[in-house]
């Protein structure tokens, strides 16, 4: 569907319209019976509102809305104009609001983004350690544009893997890493990247081996004989 | 310098404190806790103790935020008014700096600990509600968590009438979407209300008025880990560990060129040069060091031979950068500092939340310019720019993301102006040990290539090394 300009005659905004046609209008809150959202959704969204001590305040419960919209990212793959105006309708907010949250945060999507997602670190320690090699290898294999990949990530040809470069995700020691359908692994070589991304298209899990939860505290298991730690007190003793 | 290496190999020593026994997956369950002594703190606390005992308590102790800023946490709580109206507890575990992964393996390790923590400081402050706000990206860590805080609601560690004492608190574990400036206190707080991430004005502070207007406690996951501690050993044991005005014990992430990048559990004050030669395994074979960030991408880097100082609040202090969150990058002498000064400025541009225009600007104009200069389209003149750029954005922001940036690259500039300076007079990087300039050594030819023209230098990059595999312990020496 092509962006039409709002007023007729006027030039298409791109960065107002790019990736996200608004459905109906982004400003008013759309009433649930008009937006057809799944009851499993609906009811995850609900439990959510629940959570948080705003549910009974007079301005509204948005306090679930980032939880909402990784309510909506998990039922469609991406944060779809439908999924927004759905979780919209749930939380009594307008569709508008809830873009606007999604477009601040990097790892909600708002556009188709493949089956797995593999995220590359290309921060300074990753990137001391080989991280824009590594995702070049992973675009290569992908089949995913290295330009884009570098600039909030590329899709492969066949729809299936999203690849992106992405900043720092917090695990320098397993450098260079990269966070695969939101697990982390590391440290990887070019040839990791290969493996990967067959092994995600048959189905497997990739590379269980550099998984961070296979990792040990890398001073072993030695533990401190200090007597301040091992006198018989408090927690960890 | 890989003699060095095996001349300080053990001069640093773990002191595991709260990463004890950590290597016992039964750790991150609810029974392995306790048959290591967890939650009996918290159960002696509500039975026995007073909210100000403890608020006393962890003032005595000293024990500085470990978050970055590094506030003493008892005054934090000492802060919050006192009384029965609604006040708030967030958990930030949003570690989003470069270089840091300390709360992601208190976190994965040993998750009961945090909850002990955060339970005992919500009682001190007489707080009804509390938020674990853990960065998107943890997904993992995120599991683990909501399975911890479920044990603890069940053995009634959490929810009403906490072991009877008649003290409720809820506990709830909030997954952030990726923004590094979710870290930041007041922009956490906007996250936590559903908001776009954009700090605040401060004042007023969050003690007075936070989460839903309401007075709000935030502390980093590591302080918080740290309180179950302090509670049951009392002031005086912590304060037998680490520096009169550091003390205790930090978890401290080092990465980059070293050899056994990770997490290590030292006493603050501790040399950092012994620290990166032992523990962190010094340098990658036949490299010498160059510089390195000790706290975070945002601290300012120090120089090699700046670094013979105790590792502590006081001495990055002096020494004219920060202890930061306790994340050492280090660089050798094959990693091109301009480049690493763009990378950094990239990053603080991609998370910078364009509320305040010093850093939404400063920040653009500072990945343009440092980009120029890698490209060799710079005169030495932009040199001064870009410092003036810095000095202008630090304490010109809401938030001190903006100074983040500004003070690693101004000092990067400061004290490698030499190597700016070349890489700009080289014209397209040549001759400097980027990715052709190293190639080209390799195979004995001199080193970078005249004729590569802008093609080439806009490809320039590091050579990656792969880690060593397997168990990584000091070869090289």
């Amino acid at each position: 569907m092509a962006a039409e300009a709002r007023l007729p005659g006027f030039p298409v905004d791109r960065a107002n319209t790019t990736g996200r046609e608004p459905l109906g209008d982004p400003e008013e809150i759309p009433e649930l019976s008009e937006v057809d959202c799944p009851d499993q959704l609906r009811e995850t969204i609900e439990t959510l509102m629940d959570r948080y001590p705003d549910k009974d305040s007079s301005e509204g419960y948005k306090s679930a809305a980032i939880p909402a919209l990784w309510a909506v990212q998990r039922t469609y793959g991406w944060c779809t104009p439908q999924g927004i105006r759905q979780a919209a309708a749930v939380m009594r907010v307008t569709p508008a609001y809830l873009e606007s949250v999604a477009s601040f945060y990097d790892l909600l999507r708002q556009s188709p983004a493949g089956n797995h997602q593999v995220l590359v670190c290309t921060n300074i320690s990753c990137w001391m350690r080989g991280a824009d090699g590594l995702l070049d290898a992973f675009c290569r294999e992908a089949g995913a544009d290295r330009d884009l990949a570098g600039h909030g990530g590329a899709v492969s040809a066949d729809g299936e893997i999203l690849v992106s470069g992405f900043e720092c995700m917090g695990s320098c020691d397993l450098a260079p890493m990269a966070s695969i359908d939101e697990r982390y692994f590391g440290p990887l070589d070019e040839g990791d990247a290969e493996t990967v991304i067959e092994q995600l298209r048959r189905g497997e899990d990739p590379v269980p081996a550099k998984a961070l939860s296979e990792r040990d505290l890398p001073g072993g298991d030695r533990e401190s004989d200090d007597e301040r730690v091992t006198s018989d007190k408090g927690p960890n003793r | 310098m890989s003699g060095e290496t095996v001349d300080r190999a053990g001069a640093v020593k773990e002191t595991r404190v709260l990463l004890r026994h950590a290597q016992d997956p039964a750790m991150a369950t609810i029974d392995g806790y306790r048959s290591y002594g967890g939650y009996e703190t918290l159960e002696r606390t509500l039975r026995d103790q007073e909210p100000d005992e403890i608020v006393n308590e962890l003032e005595d102790s000293g024990l500085r935020g470990r978050g970055g800023a590094g506030f003493p946490m008892g005054k934090k709580v000492s802060f919050l008014p006192r009384g029965s109206q609604a006040k708030y507890l967030c958990c930030n575990a949003d570690e989003s700096e470069p270089g840091a992964f300390k709360d992601r393996e208190l976190i994965q390790r040993n998750p009961h600990q945090l909850i002990e923590g955060i339970v005992i400081s919500a009682f001190s402050g007489e707080i009804g509600h509390a938020f674990i706000f853990i960065r998107g990206e943890y997904d993992q860590q995120a599991d683990i968590l909501d399975r911890a805080v479920a044990e603890a609601y069940e053995a009634g560690y959490l929810g009403r009438n906490i072991l009877g004492s008649g003290y409720d608190l809820e506990l709830v574990v909030h997954r952030g979407a990726g923004a590094y400036i979710c870290g930041e206190e007041t922009a956490l707080l906007d996250a936590l209300e559903g908001k776009r991430g954009n700090p605040r004005l401060k004042p007023p502070f969050p003690a007075v008025q936070g989460l839903y207007g309401g007075p709000t406690l935030i502390n980093n996951v590591e302080t918080l880990s740290n309180v179950p501690h302090v509670v049951a050993n009392g002031a005086e044991w912590f304060r037998s560990f680490g520096t009169e005005q550091s003390p205790g014990t930090k978890v401290v992430s080092i990465s980059g060129c070293v050899g056994r990048p990770g997490n290590y559990e030292v006493e603050l004050g501790v040399n950092l040069r012994d620290f990166v030669f032992s523990l962190g395994g010094g340098m990658l074979e036949g490299r010498e060091l160059k510089a390195l960030y000790p706290g975070g991408s945002s601290s300012p880097v120090l120089t090699a031979d700046e670094i013979d100082l105790p590792y502590s609040f006081e001495a990055m202090a002096e020494a004219g950068s920060m202890l930061g969150s306790g994340s050492i990058i280090v660089a050798d002498d094959s990693v091109s500092i301009p480049h690493m000064a763009l990378r950094t400025a990239r990053f603080y541009h991609h998370e910078s939340c364009g509320k305040c225009s010093p850093c939404r600007e400063g920040t653009n104009w500072t990945v343009k310019m440092l980009e120029r200069v890698v490209r060799g389209e710079a005169t030495p003149m932009d040199l001064d720019i870009i410092s003036s750029v810095q000095q202008n954005i630090i304490g010109h922001c809401l938030c001190v993301l903006g100074d983040s940036m500004a003070m690693p690259v101004g000092a990067m500039v400061k004290k490698y102006r030499e190597e700016f300076e070349q890489v700009i007079a080289a014209g397209a990087m040549q001759g400097f040990p980027g990715e052709a300039g190293r190639e080209a050594q390799a195979d004995g030819s001199a080193a970078g290539d005249p004729d590569a023209g802008p093609e080439a230098a806009e490809r320039v990059r590091l050579v990656g090394r792969p880690l060593p595999e397997g168990p990584q312990e000091v070869t090289h020496g």
